[in-house]
């Protein structure tokens, strides 16, 4: 076997690179929320930061394609392996006891599979209609046909619809939960566990809490406010 | 103490196998687990039933041949101790008592509650050693300095009594705590230095093979383990991995 496949073939190799991937997811999240959270300041800055985000062809060519691999390969390799390590226990026991691990870390598979779903509502909102303005209609201005900025709109107009909400809501709180224990998690798979390891698990906690809240709060704030 | 106790009976490797229940009545708290499935197994032979087969050597808690996977807990409630240091005042009269083999592909029943933990000895075969001429000229291991903070280190992993709690805990059954222990106890020592990287990578390509989950970090192998081995080998396993890769 060649390097490549022989290192990522093996169940530590697999691993790494989920973390990894799962690495990069956390730095997008980070941006995304941002620039979510400056249409709740200012709905200019907002449409501009939007417009950069979606017409820069660094971001566009370069940044979207990996994301878009990232997000494939996490949920590929993390149902491969939730396969692999279901099989690795064929005869299941009649008495369990799940009391010495958390919730989250036995449940990445349910977390990610309501992640999972989330996506394909998130994308049909927003990525497919976004795609389809720019490279098949071929309108790259950013405007209304009134001759706005039409990103502030298009966001403030998904938050109407009240069940839409509430999925994102309870997708939110079950991507941090899936934080909760990913995050940290990662750190030990690629061999960081040291005199740093609290603090990590401190700063990976608050992220896991706070980036969902952010984006609960602005679902919930443009449904009040619109 | 009267006790009911579900317990999984099996006649071989082939056959499909059932939990069946038994009453136990004046068990004494001072017995031991072992102990109380022995008077079991006495009343079992005088009624001309097949007695419960399970694995015990030294019931001193270092030889690591007893396994079970009581009350869903791979050596019962108590921590820190194996299921022959396990004593009956750890349950109450009147409990019913699961009494499982340890559950993974890698450790196939053999018969009830006996399984072949020979994967193991396998992954150690791969790489859990150290090479040394045994002339008779060999030096004198304690005449090499090692730092005290390191030889602690590779003392603790060096407990690992390889008896598969970690495994029947784990729910990928992944055998993570195990290799990390025993590639960690030979990685922090000098001995250890020269097969450093084939040790990682050849006992981690054994694991794979013999069918082990992946670790997911949940870290119940840590809570159950019986001698209290630390997550911190599982970080430094996959160090290993990946330095012998890169």
């Amino acid at each position: 076997m060649s390097w490549f496949s022989d290192t990522f073939s093996s169940s530590i190799g697999r691993k790494i690179a989920m973390a990894l991937s799962a690495l990069f997811l956390v730095i997008f999240l980070l941006l995304h929320v941002a620039v979510n959270f400056l249409s709740v300041i200012s709905p200019d800055a907002f449409n501009e930061a939007s417009h950069f985000m979606g017409t820069n062809p660094l971001v566009q060519f370069l940044m979207q394609p990996i994301l878009i691999l990232a997000v494939v390969y996490h949920f590929v390799a993390g149902f491969a392996l939730e396969a692999s390590n279901r099989a690795a226990r064929p005869v299941k026991y009649a008495m369990k006891s799940n009391k010495n691990a958390s919730w989250m870390s036995q449940n990445m598979m349910i977390s990610g599979l309501v992640i999972l779903a989330f996506l394909v509502l998130h994308f049909m909102d927003f990525w497919v209609p976004e795609i389809t303005t720019k490279y098949i209609e071929g309108d790259m201005s950013g405007l209304t046909v009134a001759g706005d900025m039409r990103y502030y709109e298009e966001l403030v107009h998904r938050f109407q619809n009240p069940m839409r909400v509430v999925a994102y809501v309870v997708a939110f709180v079950l991507l941090a939960l899936h934080l909760l224990h990913g995050f940290q998690s990662s750190f030990q798979t690629m061999g960081v566990n040291n005199k740093f390891t609290p603090s990590i698990k401190k700063i990976t906690n608050a992220y896991a809490i706070v980036v969902p809240l952010v984006f609960i709060f602005i679902a919930i704030y443009h449904f009040i406010n619109h | 103490m009267k006790l009911t106790l579900k317990i999984w009976r099996q006649k071989n490797s082939e056959d499909k196998g059932k939990m069946v229940d038994y009453q136990l009545d004046d068990v004494s708290p001072d017995m031991s687990f072992l102990e109380m499935l022995d008077v079991l197994n006495d009343q079992l032979v005088g009624k001309g039933e097949e007695p419960v087969a399970f694995d015990h050597d030294c019931r001193e808690g270092i030889c690591g041949t007893c396994s079970l996977q009581i009350n869903g807990k791979p050596h019962g409630p108590d921590s820190l101790v194996t299921t022959c240091q396990l004593h009956m005042r750890k349950f109450n009269d009147g409990d019913t008592v699961y009494i499982e083999p340890f559950r993974a592909k890698a450790f196939p029943v053999v018969k009830d509650l006996i399984v072949d933990r020979s994967a193991f000895d396998r992954i150690q075969h791969a790489g859990g050693y150290i090479s040394v001429n045994t002339s008779g000229n060999t030096q004198d291991a304690n005449a090499i300095p090692i730092n005290k903070d390191d030889a602690d280190k590779a003392f603790d992993a060096a407990t690992c009594i390889g008896c598969g709690a970690c495994v029947a805990a784990c729910k990928n059954a992944s055998a993570m705590l195990f290799v990390s222990a025993k590639v960690s106890q030979f990685a922090l020592l000098p001995q250890g230095q020269v097969e450093r990287e084939r040790r990682a990578e050849n006992m981690v390509a054994q694991m794979d093979a013999e069918g082990f989950g992946a670790c997911t970090n949940t870290g119940a192998c840590e809570a159950e383990c019986p001698k209290g081995i630390s997550l911190t080998n599982i970080a430094r396993l996959n160090r290993e991995f990946l330095g012998a890769k890169l």
